[in-house]
């Protein structure tokens, strides 16, 4: 992200900087306000990491605060609880790279096959409409379709002489629950930015493999795949910078009491210590690995990226 | 849209062809299904008279049509005002967030600003670091805006993610229009009100979907800031409590009396017009917004 500097130069030395700012008094209120307001709901967050290395207690201001050095830290890693909520999130966001990422490449290949433009219009619409509903919804319906009583899938499971699944008591089935919820939701929403990536593809490419005897096979795997592989990497970078930070939405209303040892996020585990608890200091401890090993991941991935390809994702 | 880059017109389909074509049409076809299915059983089960409902069995049709569910929600405790609060909070949200989105989007697509490289890292900095869950809380919980409708939309007014959006926008408009119009004696403001405000349609929508969707669909600074004052709390946020005191109890519970107890409180044809209260605007406008979010997407995502 560089930008030129292209202020002239006689705006600097003549004029001097109050008449630039006079000048400039609209884009200033324009702009210095937010700012502000962003400095606010961003920044002094980023500043309350401080409370990780504190005992905090909220009557008491800043320097008044008893600092405890790394003493919330070291409690965190001796809190099987938190190997719990690790193990959880890692399983969870590595299962959903695995589907999450890989299905829609898939199908917006799948998509780009389609000749019907009108049939494939619709398939389009219609996949990217549960993007748009609420986790709260997708919640609902995944309870309903997967209930004992009337669920479509276990009347399915039934039909071919199966017992009917628990699926939302059982913890082993938790991880895949969310994980393919979250495919049923976001599938089709993936898949627009491939499509337009394959939109952007060379079409005197498909001519000249065509006329060397490709069929669509090989045009798929040496054309299109080639073309759309950038922005394949782009986001798998961009994922792996996230892949701790999964949230804890889906686990949160997914969840219940049976299944707490498979639904336990970090996240989750922060917001019941941290809020639930009232344990601010520990609760932002937990929030500081998490944003820290992120960042390292992203940085990581970015470097590997960076040193393939000579560009940079971030 | 054109024929797919595929279609080699001189060749008849070769067999392979066939099968590759079979294949694809029979996913799309379970994606659909699967996808669609939910949505019809809901709103079919919300049209349905609750006491049939309880026998099971309905699918995608109401078996015994009636709109009584929806009379009931709107006379049901905090549902109505509580839609009310989520309308509010979703039209002065994005109309707002999007004033000040595209006002910083302009400044930062002026070249000549002062302050221009610092702004763009000062608000980039923002997308990779953030404060977390509880130094937030705090801050909200100093500020005292817990149990405001204000804390709806001061945190979300500046978003980064569509002030970059929209200012590669403005990167792409001619910048001869502000030129003439700075000869023709307007400053700065007039110049962002109306020429550059007016040229931005598409990305605006764009970006107002997104806030839009955003606002209606959050439940979780209700839960966490308004869960305790009945007067702010939103529909995704009753739906949410409604829901999650039957599902613990539905499936979870193995004797089937506790679920029956659940479904008198609350009947599942209650629970799933409910459901489709909150879902109906969504459906109702995005249809016609596709043509820009797909735009938008792709705009969003090449800048990073």
């Amino acid at each position: 992200m560089q930008m030129e500097r292209t202020i002239p130069a006689e705006t600097r030395t003549k004029r001097g900087l109050f008449r630039t700012l006079l000048d400039q008094k609209y884009l200033l209120f324009m702009s210095v306000p937010f700012a502000i307001v962003v400095f606010i709901f961003s920044y002094i967050p980023i500043w309350g990491w401080t409370m990780a290395f504190q005992k905090y207690r909220p009557s008491r201001s800043f320097f008044e605060q008893e600092w405890v050095g790394l003493a919330n830290f070291v409690k965190m890693f001796e809190d099987p609880n938190f190997y719990l909520a690790l193990k959880n999130t890692l399983g969870m966001s590595v299962l959903g790279l695995l589907i999450g990422f890989t299905m829609p490449i898939i199908f917006a290949l799948m998509l780009n096959e389609l000749r019907n433009g009108m049939f494939k219009r619709f398939v389009q619409t219609v996949s990217y409409l549960p993007h748009f509903v609420s986790w709260v919804v997708v919640s609902g319906i995944v309870y309903k379709m997967l209930s004992t009583d009337d669920g479509p899938v276990n009347q399915l499971i039934a039909l071919f002489g199966h017992e009917k699944v628990q699926f939302m008591a059982k913890s082993e089935y938790f991880w895949f629950i969310v994980v393919l919820s979250d495919l049923w939701k976001e599938l089709g929403w993936n898949t627009i930015i491939y499509l337009s990536a394959i939109t952007a593809i060379d079409g005197s490419l498909y001519e000249a493999a065509k006329v060397d005897g490709a069929n669509r096979w090989q045009l798929m795997r040496h054309v299109t795949l080639p073309g759309i592989s950038q922005v394949i990497i782009i986001l798998l970078v961009l994922s792996i910078g996230h892949l701790i930070a999964i949230g804890f939405e889906k686990q949160l209303l997914l969840g219940n009491p049976l299944v707490s040892d498979a639904s336990q996020v970090l996240d989750l585990y922060a917001l019941k210590y941290g809020i639930g608890q009232n344990n601010f200091s520990f609760g932002t401890a937990i929030g500081v690995i998490n944003s820290v090993v992120g960042l390292a991941l992203l940085f990581t991935a970015n470097g590997f990226f960076k040193k393939r390809t000579g560009e940079s994702v971030i | 849209m054109s024929q797919s880059p595929y279609r080699n017109n001189f060749q008849k389909p070769t067999l392979s062809d066939r099968i590759i074509d079979m294949v694809i049409l029979t996913v799309m076809v379970l994606v659909v299904i699967v996808t669609l299915y939910p949505f019809l059983n809901v709103l079919a089960v919300s049209l349905n008279s609750s006491s049939d409902t309880v026998k099971g069995g309905v699918t995608i049709f109401p078996r015994e049509f009636t709109l009584d569910n929806y009379r009931t929600i709107f006379n049901f405790g905090s549902i109505p005002r509580a839609f009310l609060t989520s309308i509010l909070r979703t039209v002065i949200g994005t109309v707002t967030s999007l004033l000040a989105c595209s006002m910083v989007a302009y400044v930062l697509s002026r070249k000549d600003f002062m302050f221009r490289n610092f702004l763009s890292r000062y608000l980039a900095i923002t997308m990779y670091i953030s404060g977390g869950l509880i130094p937030f809380f705090i801050l909200i919980r100093d500020l005292h805006l817990m149990n405001t409708f204000t804390v709806y939309i001061l945190p979300g007014l500046v978003n980064v993610f569509f002030i970059f959006m929209i200012r590669s926008f403005i990167d792409g408009l001619p910048y001869e229009l502000q030129e003439s119009a700075k000869l023709d004696g307007a400053n700065d403001f007039t110049i962002f009100w109306r020429v550059i405000l007016p040229l931005c349609k598409p990305v605006l929508a764009t970006a107002a979907l997104f806030i839009a969707v955003g606002q209606w669909n959050s439940w979780f600074d209700t839960y966490l800031f308004n869960g305790s004052n009945p007067d702010l709390t939103t529909l995704q946020f009753e739906l949410m409590k409604i829901l999650q005191s039957t599902q613990t109890g539905q499936d979870a519970v193995n004797g089937n009396d506790m679920a029956k107890q659940m479904q008198q409180v609350s009947p599942e044809s209650i629970k799933m017009a409910i459901t489709m209260v909150t879902t109906i605007p969504i459906l109702l406008v995005y249809p016609f917004l596709q043509r820009y979010f797909v735009a938008g997407m792709t705009l969003g995502a090449v800048k990073g």
